[in-house]
């Protein structure tokens, strides 16, 4: 590359006076003049405008950043306080239900104790009655063998020819029954 | 090479150099110090395309930035990450003083890569003003800040003492040398690149090695895309690496 540009060079130093433009020292102050204004103008443009400005969007766009991040692990945490709160309703109507269920089923439990209560009561009752009446029955019918047994034992009495007294025979009678 | 071409073609000439030459816009001979030349042009849109970028690129002041935008902030990130990596926080202050020179060449190179376009970078007087003025900023900024405990920068505290003096000497002849290989490097690789540019350019009007030539200059200036933005690099680097040694001046 470099024998190249010599080349050229001396090539260019033949056809035309200045040879390298870059040793031509008549045009240096001219550069030299140009490019410091150059570099004066990029640099207030820079340093007043551009760098401040960059440096304003990059820490905003940090800050913007953090807070997002901030703002997602606030979230984050609302979101497991609420399953928290969710859980410990679930829990509190698991308990409430239970509860009801325990209540309700001692009610029934008293109903149906107080139903049996009276239907024993009416079975009692009844089963009273019924013996009262089955003792009547067996009453009468005693007491009509007895009648009967009497009467019998009149009239075998008065056809064996005897006058039967009437109340030796009932006692006789009364003392064969117990007998 | 360029002599075989010649004599190939006969009336072909290869003026590589041509596209450096100053000249003013409005006619006229003389360049006085004044004069309208292609290097205003030139350097004026430098600064159009500077402002462009990063005044009205980030005019929206977007938080999620546009693509311009977007390639502003990436500059400003760049260069403010470089100068802070290097110089540390004290650096920092000095940061649109860096970001100005990346700026302006950045932009002059990608500029100069345009067809006919004149390259204000690949002229030493350009370059070694802007050298000069970081070697003494530097200079001025080591004695300000640290007086002559700048001097201890020649006086390298970590050798055996017989050794102090040549290396004194040695870092003292390299101080002064930077300037110079600062201002070469960019101006040298600029101009190097186009006249090589312009050569294989000249090449492709002879029928015989024109395909040669046009991939010859597509694989050039994709090159010289690369060395238009590695030159700014390195150049505000080194800055920020001078700098360094005069916020900083014990090795």
């Amino acid at each position: 590359m470099a024998t190249e540009t010599h080349e050229a060079a001396g090539q260019a130093a033949e056809a035309a006076a200045p040879g390298m433009p870059q040793l031509d020292f008549s045009t240096y102050s001219n550069q030299i003049f140009w490019l410091l204004v150059t570099l004066v103008a990029i640099y207030f443009i820079l340093s007043r405008i551009a760098l401040p400005r960059i440096a304003a969007v990059l820490a905003e766009r940090k800050g913007t950043i953090s807070n997002d991040i901030a703002a997602a692990e606030d979230l984050k945490a609302k979101a497991a306080e609420a399953e928290d709160a969710y859980n410990k309703a679930l829990a509190d109507a698991r308990t409430e239900a239970n509860r009801i269920v325990a209540e309700t089923k001692a009610e029934i439990k008293a109903d149906l104790d107080e139903a049996m209560r009276e239907a024993d009561e009416e079975i009692a009752a009844k089963t009273a009655e019924g013996e009262k009446k089955i003792a009547e029955i067996q009453a009468n019918a005693t007491e009509s063998v007895k009648e009967v047994a009497k009467e019998t034992a009149k009239e075998v009495v008065a056809a064996m020819g005897a006058k039967a007294d009437a109340r030796t025979v009932t006692a006789a009678v009364n003392a064969r029954l117990k007998g | 090479m360029a002599t075989e071409a010649q004599g190939e073609e006969g009336g072909l000439v290869l003026h590589p150099m041509d596209q450096f030459k100053v000249e003013p816009l409005f006619g006229g001979d003389t360049v006085a110090w004044y004069t309208i030349t292609n290097v205003t042009l030139w350097m004026a849109l430098a600064i159009v395309a500077v402002t462009a970028l990063l005044v009205l690129g980030t005019s929206r002041r977007a938080i999620v930035p546009s693509r311009t935008q977007s390639v502003g902030e990436l500059a400003y990130g760049f260069v403010y990450k470089m100068l802070e990596d290097i110089t540390g926080k004290e650096g920092v202050k000095y940061f649109p003083y860096v970001m100005t020179l990346f700026m302006f060449i950045v932009m002059a190179n990608f500029l100069g890569l345009l067809p006919m376009a004149f390259t204000t970078t690949s002229h030493i007087a350009v370059t070694a003003t802007m050298a000069l003025m970081v070697f003494l900023t530097v200079t001025v900024l080591g004695f300000v800040l640290n007086g002559a405990k700048f001097l201890g920068l020649f006086w390298v505290q970590e050798a055996p003492l017989a050794l102090r003096p040549v290396l004194a000497i040695i870092e003292l002849m390299s101080y002064f040398v930077r300037p110079l290989s600062h201002s070469i490097r960019l101006g040298g690789n600029m101009m190097a690149g186009h006249a090589v540019l312009k050569v294989f350019a000249g090449f492709a009007a002879v029928a015989a090695i024109a395909p040669i030539s046009v991939i010859a200059i597509g694989a050039m200036y994709a090159l010289e895309v690369l060395v238009a933005f590695v030159q700014a690099y390195v150049f505000t680097i080194l800055t920020c690496v001078y700098l360094k040694d005069a916020l900083h001046p014990s090795h």
